[in-house]
């Protein structure tokens, strides 16, 4: 039987200010360590993302297929399956991580294959002549890389890197599945034990809004200094 | 200097060249003239190793681009091979193609310091001394892409020049320029033709310049040379009917 509002209400506030503070504390403590796992996975993600997105570019036979293979299937299956994945598989190869190294190791080769694709647009954008170019000065490979190509297409994709940080920071909540304490698994621990929900979620909700607005508004700022690609 | 026996080129089922022969001596000065599409630009690539040849062998200054000796026997050219002969080959694009991250300095001494070895102060003294002779001393610092269409062909002419190339390739590199930039660009291919002993091979489409340029016109059509002659020759008396409606209508649309 449906309770009415007007009693729940008499029963306890909708929102208790004294609980609230009460609970920010533990919520900021798991906000940092969400920030943790976005930055390193954010790190990793865009090392790795560009190391696949020149080796793809290098078309080295089979290495180019297996590449290919492994960004697809990364990309077909769903992030939290890969969370699991790390998170179980990985110790029957006597690959035993802690599960915030597993949610940077996830976080960060999952969004890599997605980076690569940002990589690869930026690099393709870089003319043809300016490779003929390269090749006509004899430039080694590597400078070519280093000096040419990547200068001209990294700025371009700045802002597509940017938006794969916050959407990444707003995955980090997978990760409450193998037991990382980041906000929203904070919040949900308070809330169990006080059987009171409202408070933390909702300041789990507005300390996302919090960053990830800011960023975007940063991202779309970039955008428009450096064009997008 | 340059020697071409027997190339082909196909883009798929598409022959471009077929038995091309012809040879350049060192120091001579060849344009390249004849219909769009007809392969002058492939040829360039080929020496530039931008493209390999299909059939065929492409010698440069006595090396082979195409093939080398791996023991005793010739075999297709690998890229450690094709990149010691491509050191002595400098070109120069339509569309300039100068690095728009770096300033005109850093496009000269890019190749110099990290291909060829040169000191930063030596590499440096080296722009320096070809920016004045391309006359663009006070841009050194600029931005290419703050620089007209002449200028950058310019720092590219410089650029290619700073490698001290012993053959240079010049494809049609005025005719992305705005006309009352080209006599500027070719004035400066002139001055570079009489200071230097550089081979150079040259595709246009601006016939006076050819006239008083080259050595000799090789005029090309269907991917062969169906006329070979210095350009009081050529242009004055040609044998064939294709070059003398090809010029007539070079003349016609200038
Ligand atoms: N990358 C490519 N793929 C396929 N076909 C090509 C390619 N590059 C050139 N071709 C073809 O080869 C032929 C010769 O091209 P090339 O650029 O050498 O001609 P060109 O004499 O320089 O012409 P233009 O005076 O227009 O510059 C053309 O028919 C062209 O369509
Ligand atoms: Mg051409």
């Amino acid at each position: 039987m449906p309770v009415p509002s007007s009693v729940l209400a008499a029963a306890a506030p909708v929102w208790d200010w004294g609980y609230a503070l009460e609970v920010l504390p533990d919520l900021l403590r798991a906000l940092v360590v969400t920030i943790e796992i976005t930055l390193l996975g954010s790190a990793l993600a865009m090392a790795l993302g560009l190391v696949i997105a020149v080796l793809r570019r290098a078309r080295i036979p089979v290495l180019d297929q297996v590449v290919w293979a492994f960004v697809e299937v990364v990309r077909s299956t769903p992030l939290l399956v890969q969370i699991f994945f790390l998170f179980i598989v990985a110790p029957r190869f006597g690959l035993t991580l802690s599960a915030f190294l597993v949610g940077v190791l996830a976080l960060g080769v999952h969004y890599a294959c997605y980076t690569s694709e940002v990589y690869r647009a930026g690099i393709d954008a870089v003319p043809r002549g300016q490779w003929e170019a390269a090749t006509a000065l004899s430039l080694p490979h590597s400078r070519t890389w280093t000096a040419v190509i990547l200068p001209q297409a990294l700025p371009r994709v700045l802002p597509a890197l940017g938006n794969y940080v916050i959407s990444m920071f707003k995955e980090v909540p997978l990760l409450l599945a193998i037991g990382v304490v980041e906000v929203v698994n904070a919040a949900r621990e308070a809330g169990s034990q006080t059987f009171r929900f409202v408070e933390p979620y909702t300041i789990a909700g507005l300390l996302f809004l919090a960053l990830s607005y800011p960023a975007s508004m940063l991202v779309r700022r970039l955008e428009r200094r450096v064009g997008t690609v | 200097m340059i020697v071409f026996s027997a190339v082909e080129k196909r883009y798929d089922d598409h022959v471009v060249l077929s038995e091309l022969d012809f040879t350049v001596s060192a120091g001579e000065h060849v344009c390249l003239i004849g219909p769009s599409g007809s392969g002058k630009t492939t040829i360039l690539r080929l020496l530039m190793t931008l493209e390999a040849a299909d059939g065929g062998t492409i010698h440069v200054g006595g090396e082979c681009l195409t093939h080398m000796l791996r023991g005793g026997r010739l075999v297709p050219a690998d890229e450690k091979h094709v990149r010691e002969v491509r050191k002595r080959i400098g070109m120069v694009f339509q569309q300039f193609n100068l690095f728009p991250n770096m300033t005109v300095r850093g496009n000269l001494v890019e190749a110099p310091t990290r291909v060829l070895g040169l000191s930063g102060d030596e590499a440096n003294a080296r722009a320096v001394e070809l920016l004045e002779l391309v006359g663009l001393s006070e841009k050194i610092d600029a931005h290419p892409t703050r620089l007209s269409g002449g200028q950058q062909q310019r720092v590219a002419i410089a650029r290619a020049l700073a490698m001290r190339p012993d053959v240079l390739l010049l494809d049609e590199v005025t005719s992305a320029l705005d006309p009352e930039l080209v006599a500027g660009v070719l004035t400066l291919l002139r001055d570079i033709g009489e200071r230097t002993d550089i081979t150079i091979l040259c595709v246009t489409h601006e016939m006076g310049f050819a006239q008083d340029f080259a050595h000799r016109v090789l005029m090309f059509d269907g991917g062969r040379v169906i006329e070979d002659a210095p350009p009081s020759k050529l242009f004055a008396q040609p044998d064939h009917q294709r070059t003398r409606d090809f010029l007539r209508a070079v003349i016609d649309r200038a």
